[in-house]
């Protein structure tokens, strides 16, 4: 177990370290944007002492678009392609939202079989993000190989999704009033099977991941986050409820067809790096099985989609709204603001990497292990495009 | 959340109360009580989340909207409190002591919109443009496309693809709506 030297330590000044770069005792390097150990495009400036960090300030802006300033000059159908980028390996969560808040504003209600593919295709959206998470987290610390495995498997839930609304990264099927298309014929049997190949590879990760002493000497006891944390830093997901506090959107504030579905919110206690990825384990199997439970309960015919006005001239009566739903790393949410006009008159993206990525990570790194960083990055699921929107 | 307003109202000038849905609701309060207004929602009356804290430029009448959304999870009540300022010498109490996270918004919005937060941490570095000497990106007077057009040089042969161009091009060949 890393022990540091406390004495090393730099005074503390105003809350931040006194470093003295000249005095030779301390080196300050970036890690990322180029770096394999970093989540997306951004960076941290770590001051070391030794192998010991003694701050760290999260650097972002290296893929600033504009996404909000771009969607105050676009008609509300135009922005559908630009809110998927908001969070590449989720972007359905983003569509939902904005078409729910779309939705409020101009008093749609989607019919109740959209409100079912909705909800499968964001559980399947959520399994696939998952994948490409526990390959990181996994490859944070060494091993790479189980990153192949789940990128493979993420890969198999893109076909699908590919399958039931022609685009693997960026569907853009959540458009406001219900779903674009109803699912193809026999998409449930081939769903199972990914979901059964899904299931089989958890159960091998299980083994050389959660059960790997290396893992668990380096993970165990890494980034803990105090439950007075919890608010203090607006921590949500599985952050969250790998602290012990049982919160979660689709339990508390339930949308789309949640209330219908028999799941628990799941905590762990430790709240250290292997707890938020046990965590998060554990969500991946719910995944599985809400899949399931959809599949089994969704009407299988019947209207998909509520006819609107023609979507070149639309006006979204003046109003503001909030929406929010649980995304894989916690509550995400969409503030949208009509004066009445063609275009958004304002659009405010709540993303949870925004906290979790910055004063958390800056607090939760001070005294980590240069070669820890990586992992405890990762563990914490940010997204820099809902930082910089 | 019409019983929180009443409480409210015996306490703090807010105004502009409007239920959006059974859990969220709006009210305004005048920017010198909105501090107060907040430390007191976060400390008894249970909003302990600050979902997130941003702007509204309305240029027009010439003020920024912050809006405050918090949240409380007794309840499961979220509540947006609006404080309109000035676009001129736009200044704000920070509550950066309040939620760890509200300097990071500050910074932003400093950045982003030109509001000042005097005394927030960090709130004067850069938050994602470095080197910027335009005026605030985000306030509505900055023209992107003109930014756009001053600043970079498209490939040669690229024409535009903009959706509504075309539509209105091949539905009403002859003019009509835009």
């Amino acid at each position: 177990m890393f022990a540091p030297d406390r004495s090393k330590y730099p005074e503390m000044v105003d809350g931040k370290p006194d470093v003295d770069l000249d005095s030779e005792k301390y080196v300050k390097i970036w890690h990322g944007p180029q770096h394999p150990g970093i989540t997306g495009n951004m960076s941290l400036e770590l001051t070391l002492c030794g192998d010991e960090v003694v701050e760290c300030k999260t650097h972002v802006g290296y893929l600033h678009r504009g996404f909000e300033k771009l969607m105050e000059r676009r008609t509300w159908i135009q922005n559908f392609p630009v809110v998927c980028r908001i969070a590449v390996p989720e972007p359905a969560f983003n569509e939902y939202l904005y078409a729910a808040a779309l939705e409020d504003l101009a008093g749609i209600e989607p019919p109740e079989r959209a409100q079912w593919i909705r909800n499968l295709n964001l559980e399947m959206m959520r399994l696939a993000s998952f994948m490409a998470w526990l390959g990181g987290q996994a490859g944070a610390f060494g091993q790479g190989t189980i990153g192949q495995w789940t990128i493979t498997h993420r890969d198999y839930l893109l076909d699908l999704f590919e399958e039931m609304t022609g685009g693997r990264i960026y569907h853009m099927y959540m458009i406001p009033g219900g779903v674009r298309a109803g699912l193809p014929d026999g998409f449930e049997v081939r769903l199972e099977a990914v979901l059964k190949r899904c299931e089989k590879l958890l159960y091998e990760i299980e083994l050389v991941l959660l059960n790997n002493a290396v893992f668990k000497a380096r993970a165990v006891g890494l980034g803990v986050i105090d439950k007075e944390m919890i608010d203090r830093y607006g921590i949500t997901g599985p952050n969250q409820r790998a602290c012990a506090i049982e919160r979660d959107v689709r339990k508390d504030h339930p949308y789309l067809v949640y209330d219908q579905l028999d799941f628990e919110p799941i905590t762990g206690t430790a709240s250290d790096c292997y707890e938020r990825t046990v965590v998060r384990y554990h969500e991946m199997h719910q995944c599985i099985d809400l899949c399931r439970q959809i599949v089994a309960r969704m009407p299988k015919d019947g209207p998909f989609h509520q006819p609107l006005p023609n979507v070149l001239h639309w006006r979204i009566p003046p109003g503001e709204t909030y929406v929010k739903a649980e995304c894989t790393r916690g509550e995400k949410g969409y503030y949208v603001v009509s004066d009445g006009s063609q275009y958004p008159r304002r659009l405010c993206i709540r993303g949870p990497s925004y906290t979790h990525a910055f004063p958390v990570m800056e607090k939760l790194a001070i005294g980590t292990d240069i070669a820890d960083i990586a992992g405890l990055m990762v563990s914490l699921h940010t997204y820099p495009p809902e930082i910089e929107r | 959340m019409q019983q929180l307003f009443e409480r409210l109202q015996a306490l703090f000038a807010v105004t502009d109360f409007k239920e959006q849905r059974g859990d969220l609701a709006f009210l305004r309060i005048p920017k010198d009580h909105a501090e107060m207004l907040i430390r007191h929602l976060r400390d008894h009356e249970g909003f302990t989340h600050l979902v997130f804290f941003s702007a509204v430029d309305y240029i027009e009448d010439g003020i920024f909207r912050l809006i405050y959304m918090l949240h409380n999870y007794g309840t499961k009540d979220t509540l947006g409190v609006h404080v309109d300022i000035s676009r001129e010498n736009s200044t704000m109490t920070s509550i950066h002591e309040l939620w760890a996270q509200a300097a990071l918004y500050q910074r932003e919005l400093k950045e982003m919109y030109g509001i000042d937060f005097p005394g927030s941490p960090g709130v004067d570095e850069d938050f994602l443009l470095e080197g910027w000497d335009e005026i605030p990106p985000m306030r509505r007077e900055f023209d992107t496309r003109a930014y756009a057009e001053k600043t970079f040089f498209p490939r040669a042969g690229r024409t535009s693809a903009d959706p509504r161009a075309h539509m209105q091009e091949n539905l009403y060949p002859d003019g009509g709506e835009s």
